[in-house]
């Protein structure tokens, strides 16, 4: 049987994930296979579209029929729900206690809310569809310094990686009987004992990481010949110009007054 | 050959240095243990000798380090990743976070150094069976066992093709079959003609691997009679 390695054709380089299979649990469909560049422009159009447009209709236009079929094609509906509510719900007590005091009533409280919603689930989508280091490849083979690629593929990963991070040392601190379970004020005294390690573990983990990368050449200025990239068809590049173009048109539309106020 | 004269260094922020005077010459193919208590300074030694120090991490060298005749001083880590590596006792700090299978995480160090994607695609092939874990190719790094990741983190310095490697603790975070695994691997290296400057305070693994253990104590190298000579 021929070895990874021993074949030659670009598709077969990147091992199991160069077929769709990043890891075992990861569900694979048509949009994980997108080009990373046109899964990031839809996110950041949707998101800068809801931004500019304001109101209730167009971000839940947006929501129901860009990102929700995105994320029903890639099988990833409840993960991105979840992920987008937790990002979206310290916000929105944010905005209503503001909004309350301010006296500005609920609906600009629930219009400002609806978008960082929308925000957070393009941005989910994005995340959960996009190996790092698909995002990587492209980006390094479109010319982007391999630091700068490599910055933005750790954004990504650096949400579980916390996560797994934050888990580890609350297991550890309730092993030493910390109380961070119960009455909410519990539960504020628990965050103290948890952050101190969280971040030192991390400032730790990062040094050490970045000294590996030294060590593995990865300063070393100059083109790289990369095993893979992902492929970028035709159909994809007009997608990404045309979602580009409508943004446009929509941000100009507002700041000339051509669009008024949405619902 | 690594060559450190007369060298101590300084943490940034650090009014003391960390290692003082320290001459030690790691010659090629050779195989040097280095052992001392927590603190003493092995890990220092080891980022000294590798290059990061002060290089990658900042703080004050004084004397001189020179890898293969070179001196170090001036020159950026990634000079001299062909030259010389390092492996760390966690083998989690090692991966890219950019790889999704083992052979592709070992093929990162090749690609950064400028090899062709055929010659990446060799060397890392080539570290694999060195190291025994071609089976692994195709696994996701970060689902590997602590074993098997350390041997994933020594095979990506391997396909670097450097004449030096230093180990700060690797085997420190492995059950039995991880060290077991790992102290057959670096066995195969230490045959294959890398040398190897391996800080650890598991004495068994460097009886059996090591031509000479070196003693390290708050910074100081110990006199030679403290240190043992195979």
């Amino acid at each position: 049987m021929s070895a990874p390695w021993g074949r030659s054709t670009p598709e077969h380089a990147g091992g199991a994930a160069a077929h769709g299979r990043a890891t075992p649990d990861t569900v694979c469909g048509p949009y994980h296979r997108l080009n990373p560049l046109t899964k990031a422009t839809l996110a950041v159009a949707v998101t800068l579209a809801s931004l500019a447009l304001g109101g209730l209709l167009v971000p839940a236009l947006l929501f129901g029929f860009v990102v929700v079929p995105g994320a029903i094609v890639a099988r990833v509906v409840a993960r991105m729900l979840r992920l987008a509510v937790v990002a979206t719900l310290p916000v929105a007590i944010a905005v209503v206690l503001v909004q309350g005091l301010a006296g500005l009533g609920v609906e600009g409280a629930v219009a400002v809310s609806l978008r960082v919603f929308v925000m957070a689930a393009a941005l989910a989508l994005f995340g959960l569809t996009t190996p790092a280091r698909e995002l990587v490849a492209d980006l390094e083979r479109r010319g982007v310094s391999p630091r700068i690629a490599f910055a933005a593929a750790s954004t990504i990963g650096a949400l579980p990686a916390l996560a797994a991070q934050a888990q580890v040392v609350r297991d550890a601190q309730r092993a030493r009987g910390l109380d961070i379970e119960g009455s909410v004020m519990a539960r504020i005294r628990g965050i103290v004992p948890l952050v101190g390690p969280m971040v030192a573990g991390t400032i730790h983990s990062i040094e050490l990481r970045s000294l590996a990368l030294e060590a593995r050449a990865f300063g070393r200025p100059g083109r790289r010949d990369l095993l893979w990239a992902p492929s970028d068809a035709g159909w994809e590049r007009a997608l990404r110009w045309i979602a580009i173009a409508l943004l446009l048109a929509i941000v100009a539309a507002k700041a000339t007054g051509a669009v008024g106020r949405l619902p | 050959m690594i060559e450190l004269v007369k060298v101590s260094y300084r943490y940034p922020g650090y009014r003391q240095p960390a290692i003082h005077d320290i001459d030690l010459r790691l010659g090629a193919g050779e195989v040097v243990g280095l052992v001392g208590p927590n603190d003493a300074g092995k890990s220092t030694l080891g980022l000294v000798a590798a290059g990061l120090a002060p290089a990658s991490i900042g703080g004050e060298l004084a004397g001189d380090v020179r890898i293969d005749g070179a001196s170090v001083i001036g020159r950026r880590p990634h000079d001299l990743a062909s030259s010389v590596g390092i492996v760390f006792s966690n083998p989690a700090a090692h991966l890219s976070g950019v790889a999704s299978t083992v052979f592709e995480e070992i093929a990162f160090g090749p690609v950064n150094l400028g090899c062709s994607a055929g010659e990446s695609r060799t060397r890392a092939r080539e570290a694999m069976e060195l190291l025994g874990i071609a089976g692994l190719a195709e696994r996701e790094p970060s689902r590997l066992s602590g074993g098997q990741a350390q041997l994933v983190a020594i095979a990506s310095m391997v396909a670097m093709r450097q004449r030096h490697l230093v180990l700060d603790e690797p085997v420190a975070e492995l059950d039995p079959e991880g060290r077991q695994l790992v102290s057959e691997a670096l066995r195969s290296l230490a045959r294959a003609g890398t040398g190897l400057l391996i800080a650890e305070h598991d004495t068994d693994l460097l009886d059996a691997l090591c031509d000479r253990i070196v003693a390290i104590e708050d910074g100081r190298l110990a006199p030679a009679a403290a240190s043992a000579q195979r």
